[in-house]
C-alpha cells in the first residue's frame, strides 16, 4: 500500500542524506522525497512517499525514529490528510493548440505562468493523480518538459505534528 | 585560557574518562598527536594498522564497561578503520572513532588524503559528525559518547578537520547532554510485562533465548534468576556466550546454524519463547518460514524497537533497557497469583536430545582435533580466561567447546564475521584486563589478516596466548566447498604458510608448535604459564574437521546435518503443542 510519511529531523548537514541512505541500504522504496526548513529553523520538514506492508511500513517507522536526527515521524495515512504536489509542465502552444492548451489548464485550475510565441508554461498543484490526469488528458506530442516536486502533506483538523 | 582544538579534545577524552586510546597518527592528527604527547591522562597505544586501532578499542569496550577509542588520520587511515566500525556496529559496541579531515576550506576538492569520512561511515555507525567548528567540539564529544554507549550502544564517528584543531577556543565541558530527537527507552511496559509473567507461568513448554544484549545490558544476574525461579532451559546465540553459564545444567547451550542438538530441537519446539536482548539472526533462526511452523507465543525484550518484529512475529513486544524490564518481569511473576503450569516433561523431553552429546568427537592419538584444544584450553584455565576469536571453524569451536561461565569473557565479531579480529582484540583486551589470561583462538588464515599487531604486543609488552588452530585451509570455507560445491576446493587452501614460530620468534615472542595429541595440554599448561610473554601456539590439526551440528541455509533448525555417531539415532518426536494451552491472553 501507498504510504505517505511525514518527518520532523534536525536541520544538520547530512541529515538529509541518512534518511535517504536508510532508504537505499534497507531495500525500502522511496516513490518521492520533499525537504525544507520549517518555521522553526532548527527543523526540517520531510514528506516521504513510500510503498509496502503493514510489516514495511512499521519496519520504515522504526528505523526512520533510530535516526539521532530525527526528531518524529507520523504515518499521514493513520487518519484523513491533506496532499498537494506542484507541477510547472511546459507545453507546445501554436496555432489550434494554442486555445485548446489555455483551455485545459483553466479546467485543472493551473496558471500559465510564462509565455512565448510557441510555448506556454503552465504551473499547478494539486494530488499527485490530478497532476497525472492533466498530463494524460493533453495531446503527449505537445509536452515539452515537465518537473514535479513530489508530494507534501499534512494532517487535515487538529492533528498536527510538532515538537 | 583559549586551548587549542586537539588540546580540547584530548581534555574531552580524559573528561571522559579514557584510559586508552588506540591509533595511528598522520598529517590531518599531528596537532592532536602532538596534545597526546603534552599531557599525562590517558595512554596512546600506537598499533600497526588502523583496523587493528578500532578492533583493540572495540573489545576494550567488549570486555569492560567502558567506551572505546580510537584516533586515524584521514584519507587512508579513515578507510582502512572502516571494516572495525562496521564490525562494532553490527555487534553494537559503544566506540568512539576519531578520524582528522583535511583544512574546512580543502574539504571537497579532493585535497591530498580527502575521503569523505561522514559519508562513507554512514552506513555503520550509530551517528556520526562532521565538527565544523571549534566551538562545537567538545559538546560534539560529549554527544558522541553518551550516543556511543546508551539506548542500544553503537560506534560513534567524529571526524575534525585539521585547522580546527589548530584553531583556539575557551573549554569547558557540558555535565550533561539534552537531546529533544535522542530519548533511548528504559524502562517496559507494565501491561506487556504482566501479559508475558502469565505467558510464562502457563507455558509448558518455555524456552528463555538470550544474546548479546543481555551482555551489553549487564543483565546476566537477572538472566540467571528469572531462569531459576521457572527452572527454564536457556539457550544463548554467539553473542549471548556466557550470559548464562555454559556450564550449568539449566543452559542447553549455543543455537542456531552451529547450535547444540538439544537446543535447536527445543528452540523448535517450546510453546512460549522468552527472547532477551537477541535479534532472530539467520544464523540463529535459519528461514523465518521454518521457524513459525510449530506455533509458539513470542515475548521479546529488547532496547531497540526496531529489532522487534523484524524477522519474526511477535506477541507480546517489550521495548526497555533489558536489566530493567527483567527486573520487572521477575516482580511480576512473584506478585501473580497464577500457579505455574508442570513442565517436567518438558524437560524429560530435553534431556532426551541432549543424552546423544551433539558436540562428541573423537579424538584419536595421531592427529589434534581442534575441539580437543578447545577443552583443553578450558580445563587449563578453569574457564576464567577471556576469549577472544577470528572467524570461521576454529571461532565454532571456540564458542561450542569453552563454556564461558560468565558474560564479557567471550569477544568475537558475530555479526560481521571480520578476519582479523582476534589478535587485535586480544590485545584491546589484555589492556583492559592487565591480570587475566587472555587467549586468542585463531586460524592459520584469520591470523594472517592482522599479524603485524604481534609488534604493537611487543612494543606495549601484551603478554597475550595465540592459539593457532592450524589445520592449512580456510577450513569453514573448504567446509562449506565439501557441503555444497561438491569438494571442489577452489581457493581454499593456504600454501606457503609462515613458520609460525619464527615469525613469533622475530617479532621478540616465544613461539610452540605441537602436533601429537599427548602435547596439547602440556604445552597449554607451560604458555599460561610463561605470564608475561606473548606465546604463539601453532597446533596442527585435522585438515579435514568440520563443524557439527549445522543447520544448512534455507533448511529448517531441526534439519541438521548431525555428527557421525548421531547419523543412526532414532530421536522420538516431540510430542505436538496443543494451541488451547496457551490461554488466551495476546
Ligand atoms: C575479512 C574476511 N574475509 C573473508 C571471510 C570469509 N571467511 C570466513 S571463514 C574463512 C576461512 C577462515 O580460515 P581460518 O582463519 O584458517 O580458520 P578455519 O576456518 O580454518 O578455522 C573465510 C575466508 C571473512 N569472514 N572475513
Amino acid at each position: 500500500m501507498r504510504h505517505i510519511l511525514s518527518i520532523l529531523l534536525e536541520n544538520e548537514a547530512g541529515a538529509l542524506s541518512r534518511v535517504a541512505g536508510l532508504f537505499s541500504a534497507r531495500n525500502y522504496n522511496i516513490e518521492s522525497l520533499t525537504v525544507a526548513p520549517t518555521e522553526d529553523k532548527t527543523l526540517s520538514r520531510m514528506t516521504i512517499v513510500t510503498t509496502g506492508s503493514d510489516d514495511i511500513i512499521e519496519q520504515i517507522t522504526k528505523q526512520l525514529n533510530k535516526l539521532i536526527d530525527v526528531v518524529k515521524v507520523i504515518d499521514l495515512n493513520e487518519s484523513d490528510h491533506i496532499e498537494r504536489e506542484l507541477m510547472l509542465i511546459k507545453v507546445r502552444a501554436t496555432g489550434k493548440d494554442r486555445e485548446e492548451m489555455k483551455r485545459m489548464a483553466e479546467i485543472f485550475r493551473g496558471h500559465i505562468i510564462d509565455v512565448t510565441e510557441k510555448t506556454y508554461t503552465i504551473e499547478m498543484t494539486g494530488p499527485g493523480h490530478k497532476l497525472d490526469a492533466f498530463i494524460k488528458a493533453i495531446d503527449p506530442a505537445l509536452i515539452l518538459e515537465t518537473v514535479r516536486t513530489g508530494a507534501s502533506g499534512i494532517g487535515r483538523g487538529e492533528r498536527i505534528l510538532k515538537v | 585560557m583559549e586551548l587549542t582544538g586537539a588540546e580540547i579534545l584530548t581534555r574531552c577524552l580524559a573528561e571522559e574518562g579514557v584510559e586508552y586510546v588506540f591509533g595511528y597518527p598522520g598529517g590531518a592528527v599531528l596537532e592532536i598527536y602532538d596534545a597526546i604527547f603534552r599531557q599525562d591522562k590517558f595512554r596512546h597505544v600506537l598499533v600497526r594498522h588502523e583496523q587493528a586501532a578500532v578492533h583493540a578499542a572495540d573489545a576494550y569496550s567488549r570486555s569492560s564497561d567502558k567506551v572505546g577509542v580510537a584516533l586515524v588520520t584521514s584519507g587512508p587511515g579513515a578507510t582502512n578503520a572502516v571494516t572495525g566500525i562496521a564490525t562494532a556496529y553490527m555487534d553494537s559496541i559503544p566506540m568512539v572513532v576519531i578520524s582528522g579531515q583535511v583544512n574546512r576550506p580543502a574539504i571537497g576538492l579532493d585535497a591530498f588524503q580527502e575521503v569523505d569520512m561522514v559519508g562513507i561511515t554512514r552506513p555503520c555507525v550509530k551517528h556520526n559528525f562532521l565538527v565544523k567548528d571549534i566551538s562545537q567540539l567538545a559538546e560534539t564529544i560529549k554527544k558522541a559518547f553518551y550516543i556511543a554507549a546508551s539506548g542500544r550502544p553503537g560506534p560513534v564517528v567524529v571526524d575534525i578537520p585539521k585547522d580546527v584543531t589548530q584553531q583556539k577556543a575557551k573549554f569547558s565541558y557540558p555535565a550533561s547532554i539534552q537531546m529533544r530527537a535522542y530519548t533511548p527507552a528504559q524502562k517496559g511496559h507494565p501491561g506487556q510485562i504482566k501479559k508475558a509473567a502469565q505467558l510464562l507461568l502457563d507455558a509448558k513448554r518455555p524456552l528463555l533465548y538470550i544474546g548479546g544484549g543481555v551482555v551489553l545490558g549487564n543483565a546476566a544476574d537477572e538472566v540467571r534468576e528469572i531462569s531459576r525461579m521457572l527452572g527454564l532451559p536457556v539457550t544463548n546465540t554467539l553473542m549471548g556466550l556466557g550470559a548464562h553459564p555454559g556450564n550449568d545444567q539449566q543452559n542447553i547451550g549455543m543455537l542456531g546454524m552451529h547450535g547444540t542438538f538439544e537446543a535447536n530441537m527445543t528452540m523448535q519446539n517450546c510453546d512460549v519463547l522468552l527472547a532477551v536482548g537477541a535479534r532472530f539472526d539467520d544464523r540463529v533462526i535459519s528461514v523465518p518460514q521454518h521457524f513459525l511452523s510449530s506455533p509458539k507465543k513470542i515475548i521479546h525484550i529488547d532496547i531497540d524497537p526496531s529489532s522487534i518484529a523484524k524477522r519474526v512475529k511477535v506477541d507480546v513486544p517489550i521495548v526497555g533497557h533489558v536489566k530493567d524490564v527483567l527486573a520487572d518481569l521477575i516482580g511480576a511473576i512473584q506478585q501473580s497469583d497464577h500457579k505455574q503450569a508442570d513442565i517436567t516433561n518438558w524437560w524429560k523431553q530435553i534431556e532426551a536430545w541432549r543424552a546423544p552429546n551433539s558436540l562428541h568427537f573423537d579424538q584419536g592419538s595421531d592427529i589434534i582435533m581442534p575441539q580437543f584444544v578447545v577443552q583443553k584450553l578450558y580445563e587449563v584455565t578453569g574457564g576464567n580466561a577471556f576469549v577472544t576469536s577470528d572467524v570461521g571453524q576454529h571461532q565454532m569451536f571456540a564458542a561450542q567447546y569453552y563454556r564461558f561461565p560468565e558474560p564479557k569473557r567471550w569477544i568475537n565479531s558475530g555479526g560481521l564475521g571480520t578476519m582479523g579480529f582476534g589478535l587485535p582484540a586480544a590485545m584491546g583486551v589484555k589492556l583492559a584486563h592487565p591480570d587475566a589470561d587472555v587467549c586468542c583462538i585463531t586460524g592459520e588464515a584469520s591470523i594472517q589478516m592482522n599479524i603485524q599487531e604481534l609488534s604493537t604486543c611487543k612494543q606495549y609488552h601484551v603478554p597475550v596466548k595465540v592459539i593457532n588452530l592450524n589445520n592449512r585451509y580456510l577450513g569453514m570455507v573448504r567446509q562449506w566447498q565439501e557441503f555444497f560445491y561438491g569438494n571442489r576446493y577452489s581457493e581454499s587452501y593456504m600454501d606457503a604458510l609462515p613458520d609460525f614460530v619464527k615469525l613469533a620468534e622475530a617479532y621478540g615472542h616465544v613461539g610452540m608448535r605441537i602436533d601429537k595429541p599427548a602435547d596439547v595440554e602440556g604445552a597449554l599448561r607451560e604458555a599460561m604459564a610463561l605470564k608475561d610473554r606473548l606465546v604463539f601456539m601453532d597446533f596442527l590439526t585435522d585438515q579435514q574437521a568440520n563443524v557439527f551440528p549445522m543447520v544448512q541455509n534455507g533448511k529448517g533448525l531441526t534439519q541438521m546435518d548431525l555428527p557421525p555417531h548421531m547419523r543412526n539415532l532414532q530421536i522420538a518426536p516431540p510430542t505436538p503443542v496443543n494451541e488451547r494451552d496457551y490461554g488466551n491472553l495476546c
